[in-house]
């Protein structure tokens, strides 16, 4: 009868969730639009998906073999990281920069500052910008759906008008592999905050704070909220557990942060898109926005000020 | 025996006690200009020229120069041998000039130079001075050049100008910019580390005095305080 006693340190209840659980309702998510790229972009974004997550999943074994951790494969992380990454080139990159930028989100931005859990920055965000810094024309090719001609022009880069709604919403235009469509990606989202993955938090406030303030700047704010990485990045990189704000309160400052990173880019610096430096930027000031929003303890006086 | 220990004058900046990754000294320039592996031999040889000029010059007045003026004296002596080390640059190798920009007239505040004014040349007599300062400077001039080499062979697919790789794939831009520089120096630092730990010696570990590489060199903590009163 003792033996039913089970003695063991806090905590005491355990959520069935498991890392790897999360990181495959995240693949399910982004299956639609990633599907959806491969159909609109051909067999080259097929590919480019398969070479991402391949060397992103090589990059992690070697890593781990080579430093003699625990191998690390199961959680899948390396996965969606490689997954996200392909998402966000365009598919007429050369495959070998898709392996190079998989092989430095896992190596050098999270491995080398401790692995998941450890790295500061979202890797696949870091990764694409080390990708668009290093190759800045290949990295601005992009091709038009079910076709071979060669447009430098996303729709945000384009003159206003040019597109329709419908278009953007449905993800026929020019762009990454994974950010043209909208709906898909909306979908995706809604799933993964149905099945609790995600807090609505940081979504609805980064792509509100976007529509308003594109609003405020006469900015037509729906082609605004659906163009570019927008989606993409709100849903799928700005919600990475990691380096977003632990509390509701941050959570809150983050989105809208990103969200007013993503309008001042793109409508007063000298790039068409900004959602991924927004992001990055706003990865950085996670630890300071924990620190302010931090809960003070019941019962304890608030610390005053010197 | 004494032939050794002169030797060791030489050789300790060289790997043991090398700036830029045992001593953390010198970074600015470190990052800055290693664009390129030209650069550094630049930068290098620069910095070495007036590192043995000083260190010449501060050990044969170390005992003129008061202690409480030192540093401005020390610093008067260093900025002497900058203007000649940049009005030859300029005479002679004008295109050094122009990659090294404001970096080159910027030596005179290169704490290589003033920390081994400091702990080396106002301590030691002349010629393991000038030992320390060819040695310090070598090692200077190495690390810039490796660096230098590596963020030219990635980042613009060429080394000293020659191209190795630019034909055959497009060179990463980022590793010529700011990122691309403390990436390399972070991994050349951590190779040191890693190198030292396997000989069995302390990696640098920037955590306070105890830890540092020149502990035994530096002004005394009770020194500092008498200095400030």
């Amino acid at each position: 009868m003792q033996n039913k006693f089970i003695v063991s340190s806090s905590p005491h209840l355990h959520t069935p969730d498991s890392t790897g659980g999360i990181m495959f309702d995240v693949i399910i998510a982004l299956l639609p639009a990633t599907i959806y790229g491969m159909i609109i972009f051909g067999y080259r974004a097929a590919l480019m998906v398969l070479v991402s997550i391949a060397s992103a999943v090589l990059s992690e074994f070697v890593w781990n073999k080579l430093t003699k951790k625990e191998n690390s494969l199961t959680d899948l992380s390396a996965v969606v990281t490689g997954l996200l990454l392909a998402l966000n080139l365009p598919s007429s990159l050369p495959l070998w920069m898709a392996a190079v930028g998989s092989a430095i989100a896992i190596i050098v931005i999270k491995q080398m500052f401790g692995g998941l859990g450890q790295n500061f920055v979202n890797p696949a965000i870091a990764a694409r910008i080390v990708l668009l810094v290093s190759f800045p024309a290949a990295m601005t090719k992009f091709y038009e759906p079910f076709g071979e001609i060669v447009s430098s022009a996303t729709p945000l880069a384009a003159e206003a008008g040019t597109y329709h709604l419908k278009d953007l919403l449905l993800g026929m235009h020019a762009g990454s592999i994974g950010e043209t469509s909208a709906l898909l990606l909306l979908i995706g989202g809604i799933y993964l905050m149905l099945r609790r993955v995600i807090a609505p938090t940081i979504p609805v406030c980064f792509i509100g704070t976007v529509f308003i303030f594109s609003l405020i700047l006469g900015v037509d704010p729906f082609a605004a909220i659906l163009s570019g990485g927008l989606f993409l990045g709100a849903f799928f990189m700005a919600t990475d557990y990691v380096t977003s704000p632990a509390i509701p309160l941050g959570q809150v400052i983050f989105g809208v942060g990103c969200g007013l990173l993503t309008v001042i880019i793109r409508e007063f610096a000298a790039l068409p898109e900004g959602v991924s430096y927004a992001i990055l930027l706003m990865n950085i000031l996670v630890p300071h926005i924990n620190h302010l929003t931090a809960r003070k303890p019941f019962g304890t006086e608030a610390a005053k000020d010197e | 025996m004494k032939n050794n220990k002169y030797l060791s004058y030489f050789t300790n900046g060289i790997i043991k006690e090398n700036p830029v990754l045992r001593l953390m000294l010198g970074t600015c320039p470190t990052l800055a200009v290693t664009t390129a592996a030209i650069n550094g031999i630049g930068m290098g040889a620069a910095a070495t020229l007036v590192l043995i000029g000083s260190n010449l010059v501060i050990s044969l007045l170390r005992n003129v120069i008061p202690d409480k003026v030192r540093i401005p004296a020390y610093i008067t002596i260093i900025a002497g041998f900058v203007t000649v080390v940049q009005m030859l640059v300029k005479a002679f190798l004008p295109s050094i000039d122009a990659s090294l920009g404001i970096y080159l007239p910027l030596i005179v505040v290169n704490c290589i130079i003033l920390g081994r004014a400091e702990m080396f040349a106002s301590k030691n007599s002349v010629l393991p001075s000038v030992l320390d300062g060819l040695g310090m400077g070598i090692g200077f001039t190495a690390t810039l050049t490796l660096m230098g080499a590596i963020r030219e062979i990635i980042g613009a697919g060429t080394i000293f100008s020659l191209p190795v790789t630019v034909n055959f794939i497009d060179p990463m831009i980022v590793m010529l910019l700011p990122p691309g520089g403390f990436f390399v120096f972070g991994v050349l630092v951590a190779v040191s580390n890693k190198l030292a730990t396997i000989k069995g010696k302390e990696p640098v570990n920037c955590t306070g005095c105890g830890d540092c590489p020149m502990k035994d060199s530096c002004t005394k903590e009770s020194e500092v305080a008498a200095d400030v009163q």
